[in-house]
Formats: C-alpha cells, structure tokens, sequence
C-alpha cells in the first residue's frame, strides 16, 4: 500500500506546485497589469499618499481625509492647480496617472523600499510612511512663465543651468486636475472627454510633448556646428537677398521680408541672416546632421524615468547623416530651423543651456528629491550630463555671438535686454502653414558671464493679436523672456528642502 | 534513546513552535490595528490569553494522551487557524468573535477526540455505522424545516441560531467507512472475480456497497448543488481505490465518471454553467457574476510579490471574501511571499501526514490517515485553485483558514485522528519512528 500512498503523494505535491506556478504569473509576471487595471479600484483611494511641493516649499499635491469608501481624496490647491497641472499631473480612480504623480507613485504612497528601510521606526509607530516629492519647479518660474504668456497658446521653459533641473515648463492652455480626480467617476469622465474635445489639447505638455519648427533659434546649433567644424570666422558671406536652392527648377532660399544681408558669420546671426545660414547648412553637409544630434535633434530624446517628466519627451526631428546628398535644399532649409526640422521648446532651451554651460547639456528633470515623514532625503535625483553639445571654446565663441543679438543696435533681439545684466540670446521667426501666422521663439541665457538660467519661449502663431507681418520672435518673444529672466534674477532662490545645491560635475567647462 | 525521551523531545519541539504561532497570530492583529491609526487593539491581552490559552490546552492534550505523535502537525493547523483568524478579524469583527468561539469549540472536539478514540480501529468496526451517520448527515440540508440554501447550494442545517455544514462532518464518516469497507475487500477489488478476455473485474457483489456509497453521497450532494464537495469526495475516493488496489484502471473509471459527471452537471445546473462561465471569462460579466473571480486576482495582483501590509489593502472588496476567497485576501495583504508560505505550510501538513500513512502498521489505519491526509490536500487544492482560476471555483472551505465552524470543528476532528494515528505507529514502532520522524 506504501508505494500506492507515496504515487498519491506525488499527484498531491504536483497538484501545489501547479498552484504555486500560477499564483507567481498571478502576483508576478501580471502583478503590475492587474494592479492598474481600469476596473481595479484598489489602484488609489483608501491609501494616503505623500505631498508634492514645488522647489519653494508651496504644496502642490496633497491627500486628505474623506469618508467615503476610498478614504483619501487628491487635492491640487486652486491657486497651484492649473499653474502646475501639467508637471505634477494626476491621479484618478478611472483615468489612470500622468506626471509627477505617475512617475513617483510608488515613492508617494511610501511603497519604494528605500523609504520603508529609511523609516522602520515610523512603519512600527504610525499608520502609513509616505513620501513628500520636492520638483525643481518653483511657483516664482511657473507662474512668471504664466503672467508673461498672459493667456497665449505656447510655451515657456526655464532650465537651471547648474543643474539641469526644470525651474519652469509651463503651456497655455493648462488644465484643473481637481476634475479628474474627483471620486464621483462619470463626472471626471465627463471633465476628461470635454478636455479632449478641446482643439488646443490642455491635457498635453506642450512643452516636451510637442514639436514645432523653431525658425532662426535653430541658427545657433547651425552656427555651433560650423564653428566647432573650423569655419573661418572671418570669410564674407555675400550680401543677397535669396540665394537658389540646388535640385530644384529655381527655387530660392530667402530672406525675411526681402532684406538683403550677409558678411562675416557674427553679422549674419546677429540680424538673423537665411542666405548666409542657408550657405553654411549646404557647405556642412551631412556634418550638419551628425552635429544636431549632439545636441539631442534627431536621436533618442533623455529618458531617465526618476526625473519625473511624464508623458515622456517627444524626440525633435532633422535630418538624417547620409542623406545630404539627396537632399541638398532641406539641409539648406534646415540649418535654418524649417523643413525637416522640427523642435520641442524643451529642446530650445538645453541648446541655450548648452552654450551658457560651455557646451553641456545636463538630463533634464523636474523633480529633485524625495522626502521621508522626517524631512530627511530618501532620494535624489542626480546631476548628470545628457550629452556634449559643442566643446568650451566653441560655447564662447556662441555666447558672444548671442550677446550681440541682444545689444548690438541691428540685433533681432534687442527686446530681452535687461539693465544691469547682459542677456544672451537668439530670435526666432518660424513658418507654418502659407497664409499663417509664424511661430515666435526666443531663446536666451542669463547673466551671460555666470548663466544661471536657461530659457525657451515659445509662442503659437505669434499669439492672438497683431497682423501677419508683425508677428517676429524678436517682437513677440523676445520681451516674455525679459520678463521671465527679469522676475527670476530678482528674486532670492529659496533655501532647498533637498539639501544644499549638487555641484554638477560637468558645469561651467569653461 | 527511549521511547519516552522521544515523546518528550516531540512535545518540546511542538511548545516551542506554538509560542512561534502565538507571536504570528497576535503580531498580525496588532499589525491590522496599527494601520488604522497608532493605538494597539484595546482586545489585545484577551486575545493574546485566548490564543495562547486554546494553544495550551490542545497542547497538553496530546502531551496527556498521545505523547508520542507527530511534532508538526498541530503548529502548521495552528498556524493556518491564526491567519485566517487574523484575516477574518481584518474583515469583519462580527465574524471574527464567532469565529473565536469556533475555534474554542474544535479545539475542544479535538481533545473530545483523542479522548473518546484511544484506538482508531474503532471506526472499523463501526464502519456500517459510519456509513449509514455519513449519509444521514449528507442528506441533513435536504430535510424539510432544518435545511437551508444559500449561496446557490441547498448544503446548510439550522438549528436554532446555529447553522453548519453537515458534509463536513459527514466527509470524517465517509472516509472512515471508505477506508475499512476497502481494507477488507482490497485483495477482492485487486484481483476480480470476473474475467472477460484479459480483464479481471470486481464482482458486484464485492463492488457493490462502495458504489452505492458513493453514487448516494454524490447523487444527494447533486440536488444540494454542492458541487465541490461533490468532487472532493470523488477525488478522494479514486485516490483511495488506487492505494489500496494499486490498480490505474480505477482512476481512469473514476475520471470517465467525473466527466460525465461534470457535463451532466453543466447541463442539469444553472449554478454549475455559471460557475465555468466565471472560470473561462469572468470578464464577460464584470459586475454580475464574474465581479467575485475578477475581484480575487485583483486582490492577488495588487498584492504583488510583498504584499501590501496588514490592514493596508482593500480585500473587502472581494464578495465573500472570509469564506470562499480567504485565500486570495491575505494575497493582497501579505504578497507572494504570505501566500506561497501559505501552501507550503499546506504541502508540509498534507506531507507529514502521507508520512503518518506510510509509519501506520495496521492496513487500515494506513488508508485511513492517506485518506485524511487527500481529503485535506484535495480540498486546499480545489479552493484555491477555485480562486486562481487553475479550475473552476467550487465553494468550499480552506482547511483551517476560512470562516466557518463546521469545517473548522470537522478538520481538527481529523487532526486529532492523525496525532493518535502517529502515536500509535511511534509507540508500535519505535525504531522506524525515531529514525523517520523526530522534531
């Protein structure tokens, strides 16, 4: 009977096994679909989860006490929710997440094992640890960037050129996340569907979520090239009007509104020059397109998950190495920000960061630390170099040459001086669609001898009012970004609850 | 080394690994009442007194009259009761002080049972007896006044404010009488009488009793709708038949049975194709029927590989959630971890009793206790599976886990048949034991 009971005994164990297969598929391999899936109403609710504070120490996120079944219910405060809405996101019983509040769920709801280990006591003494998410955005930057759009579609972003952190990424129009997370689910349904249906897409990050041609900004990448490529300085470019483009039955590449301009390289940039750009576009070739992708155009955009930007960064468009050949008037074209080129604000603003670093861009991120219930750093999120851009001595070169823009009197961008402090910058005037409006752009950096910020304006079709023609970056952009750089520079940068400041490694190369 | 040496060395080592069970019981109570604020239970020394006092007084039982069983097995059942207890506790408070008095009570039939039955061969001599009381006790539910639905089965008994499941005490009786009907025949059953070709079969004759048995225990749990106890006993008896004839033709006859069963099942029971419905895709009906099965592996799922703390997940979403799907509660609170824990524990307990099987010298006792021991096994296998959806979900209990008293009070009946049967074999033979078994 022994062998009988053993064979028995052997179904008996391969019968558990069979369970303990399925239930590591279970709580494994499908743990995480399951534990977000839609109709899983565990996902939130019943859960505290920690505050997310902007970089000055106002709280952007926090949960409170309801007692209804979920018995938590996110809050973003009114005078924040919009301003921050985009960054920070949300989390919804039905909707799923976004942002911050995607990105550092797990750090939020005290559930990472650094914040458990870093917290034993709390664990055995209260309820719940959770995590407090200080961003590098502060309300200063944001709501600057906010008042300076004054209500037009676009863009602005301000990046910390010491540490690559995101003091602003703000677009019109925002949302109020308040509607999404509401516990009565078909009224935030409701809220989500009528945020959709609107044609200007609030629920989207324009700022790194959406590329557009960024016009004679893109000149300064051209410019880096060519100079980090050994251009003589001192060659005349000839003084046209438009220039032909080749492969094509006359075509031309022209000036804007028909001016005739040209002379060394510095002059061109200065008065935004297309016949000389458009010229240095076709003698660098393919050396054109292997050099954006130094500074982050047309290859895989900064992806690290613990800086907090989500949706993701949309990677910006141009020009293929080896395609030169084929293609000889879309480089011509694209060295001055049109055509295949196509940029997300962000993107303009690590290429300010870049020469105001002397040739560095750091990994973007917009949060920097974690916080146990002790106000102690769980985390930090490290400064780190995204990629070198242009070598140090080309990076002074640029700065002087964006200097100039701003104070040479024929300069495009002499709307962003400021007194006392010396603004580099590059203008921007981007077509669209024939019988459009263009895109205004503006990027600059400031104070030019120690840069501090770095900054991106960006303003859709130049913004609601003005005639077709009156609508350049100089004119629309140019002052925004004064009046963001100005608010900024004037206001003492609060004490951070991460620490002091992390010397980034790679900064000031110069 | 004597044989009292051993009994005591078994005893200490089943002392010691209680104080553990207390620690775990009470610790995870104290866990469930700190995550709904930073204040220890106001319950806490009574239940620590209680538990600790329930754990003592089966304890010394053993220790009184079966010193020589198995170390193991009443910590592992010990343990399992103080989780689920924990659990239960988590979801209802209500369920949970019954639940108390239940385990108050099975403890006590436990130590009933090592007292009335000082030699298990009792119940074969009795085993008519066992039969005709297993079969009463199988068609209680079905009776007029006393009997009850519920929960799209007739499988419950009233008694005033007391209601119990009377299979669970009848599946004791069942496989006592199984046990000494197939020791008698088994070299009848093993041979045949009949031959046709080159198959010997069993003569009706020899055959006859046990199928009626069997055709009545399942044909009455048919109209109750209880369809898991109905493939509990199935699965017991066909594991049963094959060790004691070692013959596989037996299991393919019983598995023929079981199909035709299944797809008489499906077509006769609403209940039944509801059931298998829930298991192929729950999703079809999300809300409705399939809310329960979607619910379990929410819980199992959310819980991950950690789990998500005592008293900090929301297994009270899950319908049911002390009874049918215990198991897939504590998966969301204790993780992976808690719940593979949770079968091994099972697979240690059901292990040690093969062993006991395997020790035993009488044929009968042998068969009863690897009876015991597929009945326990088989019925955690077919929950849990049930809740994992390996096979369609049954509702039955989980052996010492779920809330319930009749199966509770039933499974430490058991237990205590295993201790006196492993006593017995360890007092018989104390060389084997002492080489095999030990703390």
């Amino acid at each position: 009977m022994n062998s009988g009971i053993r064979r028995v005994g052997l179904i008996m164990i391969g019968l558990f096994v069979a369970l303990i297969a399925q239930l590591t598929y279970l709580q494994v391999a499908r743990s995480s679909q399951l534990a977000s899936a839609p109709g899983n109403a565990r996902r939130i609710g019943s859960r505290d989860r920690g505050p997310i504070v902007s970089a000055d120490g106002v709280v952007l996120a926090s949960s409170v006490h309801t007692s209804d079944e979920f018995r938590y219910l996110r809050v973003y405060p009114t005078a924040t929710a919009q301003l921050f809405s985009q960054i920070v996101g949300y989390e919804s019983l039905n909707l799923g997440a976004t942002g911050v509040e995607y990105t550092y769920s797990a750090d939020l709801a005290g559930k990472t094992f650094k914040l458990q280990a870093h917290s034993l006591a709390d664990i055995l003494a209260t309820k719940q640890v959770v995590g407090t998410v200080v961003l590098t955005a502060s309300t200063t930057a944001q709501q600057a960037a906010a008042d300076a759009l004054a209500g037009r579609t676009g863009s602005i972003v301000v990046l910390d050129v010491q540490t690559g952190g995101i003091l602003a990424a703000y677009s019109n129009p925002a949302y109020d996340p308040n509607l999404l997370v509401t516990h009565n689910t078909q009224k935030a349904e409701f809220a989500k569907n009528l945020m959709l249906l609107d044609p200007a897409n609030p629920l989207l990050p324009h700022a790194w979520g959406e590329i557009y041609p960024p016009g004679s900004t893109f000149k300064t990448v051209t410019a880096s090239i060519a100079i980090q490529n050994n251009i003589d300085v001192n060659k005349i470019f000839p003084f046209v009007t438009e220039i032909p483009l080749p492969q094509t039955n006359g075509q031309t590449l022209k000036n804007f509104g028909g001016e005739r301009c040209g002379g060394t390289l510095l002059n061109s940039f200065i008065v935004s020059c297309n016949t000389t750009f458009g010229q240095v576009g076709f003698d660098l070739g393919d050396t054109f397109a292997s050099g954006i992708q130094n500074f982050g155009v047309q290859t895989a955009p900064p992806a690290e998950p613990r800086s907090g930007i989500y949706p993701p960064i949309v990677q910006s468009t141009g020009p293929d190495p080896g395609t030169f050949q084929h293609n000889q008037p879309a480089f011509m074209q694209d060295a001055i920000g049109q055509n295949q080129v196509a940029v997300t604000p962000l993107q303009m603003a690590m290429v300010a960061e870049a020469i105001a670093t002397g040739g560095v861009i750091l990994a973007p991120h917009v949060v920097d630390c974690v916080l146990d219930p002790n106000d102690d750093v769980v985390s930090r999120v490290p400064v780190q170099q995204y990629r070198r851009a242009v070598d140090s001595a080309t990076a002074a070169t640029m700065t002087n040459f964006m200097l100039q823009v701003v104070n040479d009197p024929r300069g495009t961008g002499t709307a962003a001086q400021i007194p006392g402090v010396q603004v580099a910058g590059k203008t921007g005037t981007a077509q669209t669609v024939p019988g459009q409006r263009p895109h205004a752009w503006f990027i600059a950096f400031a104070p030019a001898d120690k840069p501090r910020f770095a900054v991106a304006v960006f303003v859709d079709h130049g913004g609601a009012t003005g005639g077709t023609d009156e609508v350049t970056g100089g004119r629309v952009a140019a002052p925004l970004a004064k009046q963001v750089l100005q608010k900024l520079l004037t206001t003492p940068a609060p004490p951070s609850r991460c620490g002091d400041a992390q010397p980034g490694n790679t900064t000031n190369g110069r | 080394m004597t044989a009292t040496v051993f009994a005591r060395n078994r005893r200490r080592a089943e002392l010691s690994l209680g104080l553990l069970v207390v620690a775990v019981t009470v610790g995870g109570y104290v866990l469930v009442a700190l995550a709904n604020g930073p204040k220890l239970p106001p319950d806490l020394y009574a239940l620590l007194a209680w538990v600790f006092g329930l754990y003592l007084v089966a304890h010394l039982a053993v220790r009184r009259f079966a010193p020589a069983a198995d170390a193991t097995l009443l910590p592992i059942a010990a343990m399992l009761n103080g989780i689920g207890f924990v659990t239960i506790a988590r979801l209802d408070k209500t369920q949970a002080r019954t639940q108390s008095l239940w385990v108050a009570i099975a403890i006590g039939v436990f130590v009933l049972t090592l007292i009335v039955v000082r030699d298990v061969r009792i119940f074969e001599r009795y085993r008519y007896t066992c039969l005709f009381l297993g079969i009463l006790f199988l068609m209680m539910p079905v009776l007029p006044k006393i009997g009850q639905a519920k929960f799209g089965g007739r499988l419950w008994v009233a008694v005033g404010p007391i209601s119990f499941e009377p299979s669970e005490v009848a599946k004791v009786l069942l496989v006592a009488f199984f046990a000494a009907y197939l020791v008698d025949k088994r070299e009848l059953l093993a041979q045949g009488r009949i031959h046709i070709g080159r198959w010997y079969l069993p003569s009706l004759r020899d055959l006859g009793p046990l199928l009626l048995a069997w055709g009545a225990s399942l044909l009455v749990l048919g109209y109750e709708q209880d369809v898991g106890t109905s493939l509990l006993f199935f699965g017991v008896f066909a594991a049963m038949l094959y060790m004691t004839t070692r013959r596989p033709a037996y299991v393919i006859g019983t598995l023929i049975l079981l199909v035709v069963g299944a797809i008489v099942a499906y077509k006769a029971f609403g209940h039944v194709r509801v059931r298998v419905h829930n298991w192929t895709n729950p999703w079809s009906d999300p809300l409705g029927n399939g809310l329960q099965p979607i619910e379990g592996w929410y819980s199992l799922g959310t819980g991950g590989v950690g789990g998500t703390g005592l008293g900090l997940g929301q297994p009270w979403r899950i319908p049911n959630a002390s009874t049918d799907y215990i198991f897939a509660a504590i998966g969301e609170e204790l993780g992976l971890v808690g719940t593979i824990g949770i079968v091994a524990a099972f697979m240690l307990f059901v292990g040690s009793a093969y062993r006991i099987a395997i020790d035993a010298t009488r044929p009968f006792t042998k068969l009863f206790a690897a009876g015991i021991a597929t009945i326990i096994g088989l019925q955690t296998f077919i929950i849990i599976g049930g809740v994992l959806r390996v096979i369609p979900l049954t509702g039955i209990t989980l052996p010492f886990m779920s809330y319930g008293g009749s199966s509770l009070v039933a499974n430490f009946a058991l237990l205590a048949i295993l201790m006196r049967i492993s006593d017995d074999a360890a007092r018989n033979k104390p060389d084997t034991a002492r080489t095999r078994g030990g703390p």
